[in-house]
């Protein structure tokens, strides 16, 4: 690409064919890419330095995503668990009871209906509440028979739990109706305060990881003063120049992500003990879910594109400012 | 080749370095440019290689006005001109190979033929027996030499060179303008700048001379050619 002698050819750079020329374009691409992580070979001590603390930094918001994740789906189960207590009145005959029964199951909101007998309430009560043979001395069961009712998911928000039990209070054989919605609402509040707080945290470290890498880029580029200098003496473009730095940025960005998933991994690996231990205590079932296939995906383009996104901040202000001026 | 018209270069703070200067170089031609430091020398070339711009007047290569060329067809532009400094300015942590192949790397030639041009650039600067080395084993001629084989390996028509011979004894001196002697032979256009006179008073090449910024002498270079025409007037 002669500019100022059209006569003048370079066969290397023109060739004819263009299929020939991208293909060409690829591998350079190729071989810069290589080229950078042998410049950060060249230096592995500062290099992984650099890398475990990208590493590191963005382990810390994945982490907050999978706190996130896994206390959604605690939440959703909570939510399902949302279920109404209705107090029979006194007195009720036992063919009244089963019309209620019937009338409550036949609603659209509601998905459940459990009877619990007064009886059967007292024995339940017996075998849990340690009292035992204390109950034994009441001349009457104290205790009233009970409807458990669970709603349909569409109605089992707090909203939407409220408004079935003000229905169901209206049946004249029910004393009234419990629900215990108060403090679900307070949690999710809390929760979403912490989601959001874990949202601008995450911002704030992938800020953070942006700019190591656009320092440690620019350092880099003014230590390659000099070769950059000579770079743009013999012909080469500021795009040629900033490409092994870009090239360079993303591989800070996806070694930090790789570095990244490891720590999650063992994060995970060592709660899961504790966890597990927690979970058989409680007599339920608790799994962590980890990182799945296309999280990690996104992780890795996540922290290449801020490799790049930081290397392409320096490479901007910095490789267009060097120009060689002082010699010749 | 190279056409200077009325070119007065101020830099930013008022200090002028050149003053309507006119001159013309040959196409084919080699000649030398010669003045004390601080007449301008460096200036005319940095406006040659574009890195500086005139404050007024016209550059012309090859009949292109170089205040045309944007900045960024610099680039290309500086592909047509082999530079070559006193300092050498090679990259010390690169062999001589990767240093000489630069220019064809950054035009996206075949490995095939940086191969074959890097060695006929240093077969002609004989220096073929060191491709391998790195910079810091060869010596201060050695490495000139490495510095031309560099600006020539992509066969550019024109060669600057800014006091190549400044850190040189006088027989390595003759060498290496022996190598320029060569490359104008074959049809490039040389021009070199250097205060070296005892190095161009034997020869009768076409000699460009700066005073303070003006050009005083454009003629052949002969022994009437004295010292005392760079004092300055006092």
């Amino acid at each position: 690409m002669s500019l100022l002698f059209n006569q003048r050819k370079s066969p290397g750079a023109n060739s004819a064919n263009p299929g020939h020329r991208l293909v060409m374009y690829f591998i350079r691409h190729l071989q810069q890419a290589l080229a950078s992580i042998g410049e950060l070979w060249r230096m592995p001590i500062s290099s992984l330095l650099t890398m475990a603390v990208l590493g590191v930094s963005l382990a810390l918001p994945t982490t907050l995503h999978l706190l996130m994740k896994n206390g959604q789906q605690l939440r959703s189960g909570w939510d399902s668990a949302a279920e109404i207590t209705l107090f029979m009145e006194e007195g009720v005959s036992d063919s009244q009871t089963q019309k209620v029964l019937r009338r409550i199951g036949l609603y659209e909101q509601v998905n459940k209906v459990t009877y619990v007998g007064a009886d059967d309430a007292l024995e339940e009560f017996k075998s849990l509440s340690g009292f035992g043979d204390a109950l034994s001395y009441l001349d009457k069961n104290p205790l009233p028979s009970v409807i458990l009712v669970i709603p349909t998911t569409q109605y089992s928000s707090p909203e939407g739990a409220r408004e079935l039990l003000e229905k169901l209070q209206q049946q004249p054989e029910i004393a009234f109706g419990k629900l215990d919605v108060t403090w679900l609402e307070k949690l999710s509040a809390i929760v979403n305060l912490l989601d959001d707080a874990a949202l601008a945290l995450g911002i704030l470290l992938l800020l953070a990881v942006a700019l190591v890498i656009a320092n440690t880029i620019r350092l880099s580029i003014l230590n390659r003063r000099e070769e950059i200098e000579v770079l743009k003496l013999v012909g080469a473009t500021n795009d040629f120049i900033r490409r092994p730095f870009l090239y360079t940025g993303i591989w800070y960005g996806l070694i930090g992500g790789l570095i990244a998933w490891v720590c999650v991994s063992l994060i995970l690996w060592w709660v899961e003990g504790t966890l597990l231990d927690l979970a058989s205590q409680l007599g339920s079932e608790l799994t962590l879910s980890g990182l799945s296939f296309s999280e990690f995906l996104i992780l890795i383009a996540l922290s290449s594109g801020l490799g790049w996104l930081g290397a392409y901040g320096s490479v901007m202000r910095h490789v267009y400012e060097i120009e060689p001026e002082n010699q010749l | 080749m190279i056409r200077f018209e009325e070119v007065t270069k101020i830099y930013p703070g008022g200090q002028q370095a050149l003053n309507r200067v006119n001159f013309h170089l040959q196409p084919g031609e080699m000649a030398f440019l010669t003045g004390h430091s601080g007449a301008g020398k460096s200036t005319l070339l940095k406006l040659i290689a574009m890195m500086e711009r005139p404050t007024s007047g016209q550059v012309f290569i090859n009949g292109h006005n170089l205040n045309k060329i944007t900045k960024k067809q610099v680039p290309f532009a500086r592909r047509d001109i082999g530079m070559i400094f006193q300092n050498h300015r090679l990259l010390m942590d690169r062999s001589v190979f990767n240093n000489v192949a630069l220019p064809l790397i950054i035009e996206g030639y075949h490995l095939s033929d940086i191969k074959r041009r890097v060695a006929a650039a240093l077969d002609k600067v004989g220096l073929l027996a060191k491709i391998n080395n790195m910079p810091n084993t060869l010596s201060g001629g050695e490495l000139q030499r490495v510095g031309i084989a560099r600006a020539i390996v992509n066969k550019p028509p024109l060669l600057l060179a800014d006091e190549p011979t400044g850190n040189l004894d006088p027989h390595l001196s003759m060498e290496i303008l022996k190598v320029f002697e060569d490359l104008n032979s074959v049809g490039v256009a040389v021009m070199i700048a250097t205060h070296d006179l005892g190095l161009i008073a034997r020869m009768k090449y076409h000699t460009f001379t700066l005073r303070q910024g003006q050009m005083i002498h454009d003629g052949l270079s002969s022994s009437d050619l004295r010292e005392s025409e760079f004092e300055p007037v006092i």
